[in-house]
């Protein structure tokens, strides 16, 4: 039961690397460019598309000095069909941390998950309104597959393909392309070891992926997914259909990959947000109600239905 | 009506309309079975080596076999394959993965129509095409007929094991950064590949026993009948022929030839189950 204090040592306050200044090296953008927003917004802007202003949803100073912005949301609004899932959401999410979302079955966490790399588009019928930016870009003018390279996602259900336990790995890094045989060997062997699951697999890597455990496919599915070193990574209810120790397992790895990429969890489960995220957002009935570091919202939280639901009055 | 009739009235309803479909069962069940009884033991009575290796005999004379009508079906089933089963799986992926609804509903009703067309009027659409054009009869001519045939049950076969792979592997692709046609080749069409050859297989078995288009294209031959361009024989078309005419011993032929139709299909049928019954997305390698 060593998992909750981990959790605790990372929660209270900005973790050391946090607190150096931004350097103009980090993936993709600097940190000055994702704090003046607005000129970039415009030129990322789709013609015709309304610029929506990001709103001050999330004040400034929540991720505290040098904590760097990767994603920024601003009003946005999502539909199936006639109905409406998702109601002018805006908020940042912070570099290299943990953010978990939670709320009710229903509550368009897992509809927002899924704009975040456009995986709804695969839903007819579907429309958005809004920006989503990732560093600083908005995700709507990118190339869909370059974006999913960028933004990899774990579903709830694992999902490995019907292939040996290397070529599951592989997938992504093929279809890349522009990787030597050893090269491709390497980044699976990483891969592996990185989603903890290596000294399980390794004798039997060309065997199918479906003779590992549910828990196992799940951590090869996180595997896949890093294989392709994607800079943010959405998990999608990850541990929903896992045993304690499973989760456990799943809950350490996210832990340790929070150093090198920004993770983005939703979760059922207010306990796992509690020990694994650094900021929770509280969604109901497709509204964020409240967004803010996660032992805020847990132990004094602003808004009366976190309260409420944090504390198992409901949901 | 009291109770007790009321109940005895339901008995004796649901016995009647228990018996009346065992009766049917067993009647159709019994007809089916007679048929291959019969031409199981007549036709392997009358089958012999000569069968599969020589050439008709000239009229009058006994013996001979039907070498060239079995390399003929072949031929003929081969070609038909070749032209159906593209044209059937392309279709099948695009009615699965990319039809809009209002297009793919009028592909799939016209796919299912020409499912109906009745098999004779493909084969004149064939003879207009291809034998009309070349003025003889065909190998080829009967090749695109069995191919226009194959081609209804193939679209169906591969759309129907296309949509049977779950949502969630195409998504777990797309999430990686793969293409539309990427995630498609190598991971929908492979999960669903041993169905849709299953789904092939039973197509092949299907049209092999087609008759009727084949007497307007390929007609019949009694020689071999090189490459495409030449009338060929045929096994339907043989039987045909030979259970018409007024000899016994082209008569004991053609329930040879029956017999060998019927264990090629049934071969066919039975391989083609095994597949899918192994497959079911469990053996992945």
């Amino acid at each position: 039961m060593t998992l909750p204090m981990e959790a605790q040592e990372r929660t209270p306050s900005v973790p050391p690397k946090a607190s150096m200044p931004p350097t103009p090296t980090a993936p993709g953008a600097s940190a000055a460019r994702s704090a003046v927003p607005a000129p970039d917004l415009a030129d990322e802007t789709l013609p015709g598309e309304p610029l929506v202003a990001p709103q001050a949803a999330v004040p400034v100073e929540l991720f505290g000095p040098g904590v760097e912005e990767k994603m920024r949301i601003a009003g946005l609004n999502f539909y199936y069909g006639k109905a409406q899932a998702l109601y002018d959401i805006s908020l940042r999410i912070p570099a290299k941390h943990v953010t978990a979302f939670i709320g009710p079955s229903g509550c368009g966490k897992s509809t927002f998950l899924r704009t975040l790399d456009r995986m709804y588009e695969t839903v007819k019928n579907t429309r958005v309104e809004g920006e989503v930016l990732l560093d600083g870009q908005n995700i709507f003018g990118l190339d869909v597959t370059s974006l999913r390279r960028r933004v990899g996602m774990v579903f709830q259900k694992s999902n490995p393909f019907p292939k040996s336990i290397f070529d599951n790995v592989a997938y992504g890094l093929r279809v890349n392309g522009g990787l030597s045989r050893s090269q491709v060997a390497e980044h699976v062997e990483r891969s592996l070891v990185r989603s903890a699951l290596w000294d399980e697999v390794k004798h039997k890597l060309h065997q199918s992926a479906y003779g590992l455990s549910g828990g196992q496919q799940q951590r090869l599915c996180i595997a896949r997914a890093l294989a392709v070193d994607p800079e943010v990574l959405l998990l999608d209810e990850p541990c929903s259909a896992l045993d304690p120790i499973a989760t456990a397992k799943i809950e350490e790895l996210l832990l340790t990959l929070a150093d090198s990429c920004t993770i983005v969890i939703v979760t059922h489960n207010m306990q796992q947000a509690a020990r694994v995220s650094d900021y929770t957002g509280f969604f109901l009935l497709g509204r964020l109600v409240e967004f803010d570091r996660t032992e805020k919202i847990f132990q004094n939280p602003a808004k009366k239905e976190t309260e409420d639901y944090v504390t198992g009055r409901f949901g | 009506m009291t109770h007790a009739t009321r109940l005895r009235n339901r008995r004796l309803v649901n016995a009647a309309m228990l018996s009346a479909t065992g009766v049917c069962t067993v009647v159709i069940v019994g007809v089916l079975l007679f048929i291959l009884g019969y031409l199981f033991v007549i036709g392997a009575r009358n089958l012999n080596y000569a069968f599969f290796t020589e050439l008709p005999k000239p009229v009058g004379e006994l013996g001979g076999g039907m070498a060239n009508a079995i390399v003929g079906s072949g031929k003929i089933l081969a070609l038909a394959t070749l032209i159906g089963v593209p044209v059937g799986f392309l279709s099948g992926v695009y009615l699965s993965e990319y039809g809009s609804r209002g297009f793919a509903f009028t592909v799939r009703y016209t796919v299912d129509l020409l499912n109906g067309v009745p098999s004779i009027v493909i084969g004149i659409f064939a003879y207009t095409l291809i034998v009309l054009r070349y003025h003889h009869f065909s190998t080829l001519a009967g090749g695109v007929a069995l191919g226009i045939m194959m081609v209804p049950i193939a679209v169906r076969s591969t759309e129907e094991f296309l949509h049977a792979v779950p949502q969630s592997l195409r998504e777990g692709a797309l999430a990686l950064g793969a293409p539309k046609w990427r995630m498609l080749a190598t991971v929908v069409i492979p999960a669903a590949k041993q169905g849709i050859i299953t789904g092939i297989m039973l197509d092949v078995a299907r049209v092999a026993g087609e008759t009727a288009p084949l007497l307007f294209t390929s007609l019949s031959n009694r020689f071999w009948s090189p490459g495409l361009g030449q009338p060929s024989a045929s096994l339907p078309v043989m039987i045909y022929t030979y259970a018409l005419s007024p000899y016994d011993d082209w008569h004991r032929q053609a329930w040879a030839a029956g017999f060998v139709l019927l264990m090629l299909i049934l071969t066919v049928n039975v391989g083609a189950r095994l597949i899918l019954a192994r497959s079911r997305f469990g053996g992945g390698r």
